[in-house]
This record gives structure tokens, sequence and C-alpha cells, in this order.
């Protein structure tokens, strides 16, 4: 089969969760407290997107991982700058790769 | 450092981690692509149209195993089904849903990671700019993965496999060390992921899911009034 019919089906499936709550809601009519959810769900994306998945992100180093995690933490909570907490991060799980 | 206006211009300093986070992850994906003897026109079309990190690289290892066109484009569906509930958050803190087709076809994990936990209404032109920035990382790396091959030498490519994680860190430590309840929210929701990992559901897309609905109710249930967002 044509590789582009693969393309075309996984665009169309990727496609349509992103923009059916566009098309499908009416923000006026949304109750409160479902604002409320859908207020917390980045921080619940963000949770369950680290966990476990951060576990095999370097499989062959587990320190690399604790150690780029726990520099990157204290980067964000000091600098407040996203670019230098991942450069970081990154940086400090190379390192202890090296080791 | 977040600058004040919420412009386009605005939306694409912002979306920098995003655009500098992808580089690594879009340039594996072009050499990976390659390996799969994918040519160069469908590797760049495959990043250019689906837009989507993990179920890519789902695609590409269930390509090497040999599945079937059905299969890959279901496991993709499962994959993606967290962008509903993301799309649905971004949808609420946007000023003038205009432009929907447009803005729900950048709504990625990342963008919506800052576009998220922004304080206040999002405009059109700044929401645009953080997706572009993303957009031009993920097809510029995917196509640099794939003409220049291995430059990168092993080491650092496999410290990079961290650089999306850092990103997600980097963005709820802050909200999570000034509020107990987004931190309870965070670690509820990354418990359920892992748990249902551990009781061995494959399935990464349906358990996101299941943990992104789980710690948000817990949002909800600790926090009725919302006051622990505004």
């Amino acid at each position: 089969m044509n590789f582009y019919f693969l393309i075309l089906g996984m665009a169309l499936v990727t496609y349509l969760p992103r923009v059916l709550p566009f098309l499908a809601l009416d923000l006026e009519k949304i109750p409160p407290g479902i604002k409320i959810f859908l207020g917390y769900t980045p921080y619940a994306a963000m949770g369950a997107l680290i966990f476990p998945g951060i576990w095999q992100s370097i499989p062959e180093s587990l320190p690399a991982v604790i150690a780029g995690g726990i520099i990157t933490t204290i980067i964000s909570l000091g600098a407040r700058n996203l670019v230098l907490s991942i450069i970081g991060g990154v940086l400090t799980a190379t390192l202890i790769l090296m080791l | 450092m977040q600058p004040k206006k919420d412009t386009f211009p605005g939306g694409l300093i912002t979306g920098l981690p995003v655009f500098f986070s992808y580089l690594p992850i879009a340039i594996t994906f072009g050499l990976l692509a390659r390996g799969a003897e994918l040519d160069m026109v469908q590797t760049i079309s495959f990043s250019a149209l689906v837009f989507a990190g993990a179920s890519q690289f789902v695609a590409l290892n269930l390509l090497n195993l040999g599945a079937g066109f059905p299969e890959i484009i279901i496991t993709t569906f499962l994959v993606n089904l967290r962008h509903l509930l993301m799309s649905a958050s971004v949808f609420t803190k946007i000023e003038k849903p205009r432009w929907t087709p447009i803005l729900g076809f950048g709504v990625t994990d990342e963008s919506f990671a800052i576009a998220g936990t922004r304080p206040g209404k999002l405009t059109v032109p700044y929401l645009f700019g953080l997706q572009l920035i993303g957009y031009l990382g993920w097809v510029g790396g995917t196509a640099l993965g794939y003409i220049t091959g291995d430059f990168l030498p092993d080491i650092l490519r496999a410290g990079m496999g961290f650089a999306l994680y850092a990103l997600f860190i980097a963005l709820l430590a802050p909200p999570a060390n000034k509020s107990r309840k987004i931190l309870t929210v965070a670690l509820v929701a990354g418990a359920i992921n892992w748990g249902f990992s551990l009781l061995g559901l494959t399935q990464a897309g349906v358990r996101i899911v299941l943990g992104i609905i789980g710690g948000a109710l817990t949002g909800s249930f600790l926090d009725p009034e919302g006051r622990g967002l505004r």
C-alpha cells in the first residue's frame, strides 16, 4: 500500500482530537466545574507525561536521569529560565553518562 | 523571562525552549526514518503533516516490527487522545476562539504545557507564534536529521533524550513549588500512569489519558472554587 495512506491516516487521527474541542465547545456554556478541571489539566498532563516515561528517557543510565532531574528542578526554581533549565539538565545527564 | 505583550513575537520567544528541545528529538526521528528506509519526502511529510512526536516514533517502531497500517493508525489515535483534553483546556483560555483549524493543529504536549500554565487569557497571535516556532523546530530538525545523518556523537544524543523531560520539569517545578494542590495533581496523575504501567497496561496513550483525568479530578476535588488556579 502507498506509504502516504499511512501518513494521511495518522495525520487525521492526530488532528481530530486536537481540533474537535475548539469546534464543538461553546466557551460561555462550559460549567465552572469543568473549567476548573480543565485548569488543572496542564499540571496533571505534565505529571502523567513525566512519570514513568522519564525513567526510560536515557535507557543506559538511571543515575543520569535522576541527576538531570534534580539539576533541572533546582535551576528552574532559582533562575526561572526555561532554556537554562533544559540546557543544565541535559548537560548534567550527559556528563553523568560520560563518567 | 516572559514577554509581557501577548503578541506574535512574544509567542515566538516563549516558544524557543520548545524549539530547542524538539530539535534533537526531531533529528533522531529523521535519522531513524532513514534507517527504516523512508525516502526524504516521506520523512519530512511525516513530521509536517502529523506533527506528533510520540506517535511518529511509535509508528516507526511498528513499521519495523511489520505492523499493518490500520494497527498503526489505531495506535496513533490512542496515543493522541490526550490532546482532546489539552485542546479543551487551551480553548477555555483563549480570548477570541478564531483560526481554530490552525490553532488546533498546533496543540502539542509542549506548546500546551507553556500555554496552559501561562496565567490569564491567551491571544491568537501569541498562541500561533508559540506553536509555529515549535513546528519549525520539529520539521526542520527532521530534515536535518535525515540529511546530515549521524553527525551527533552517540553520547550527546543519549543525553538529549532527556530534553523533553527537562522542559516538563522546568515548567512544572515553579507552580508546584508554590501550590501544594498543583503538586498533588501532578503526582496523582503520574502515579496513576505509572501504576497502570506496572500493572501491565502497555497502551501508553490510554494510561496517560487516565492519569490526566485522575489528576485533574483530584484538582477539582481539592479546590472546588478553583482558587489555586488564579
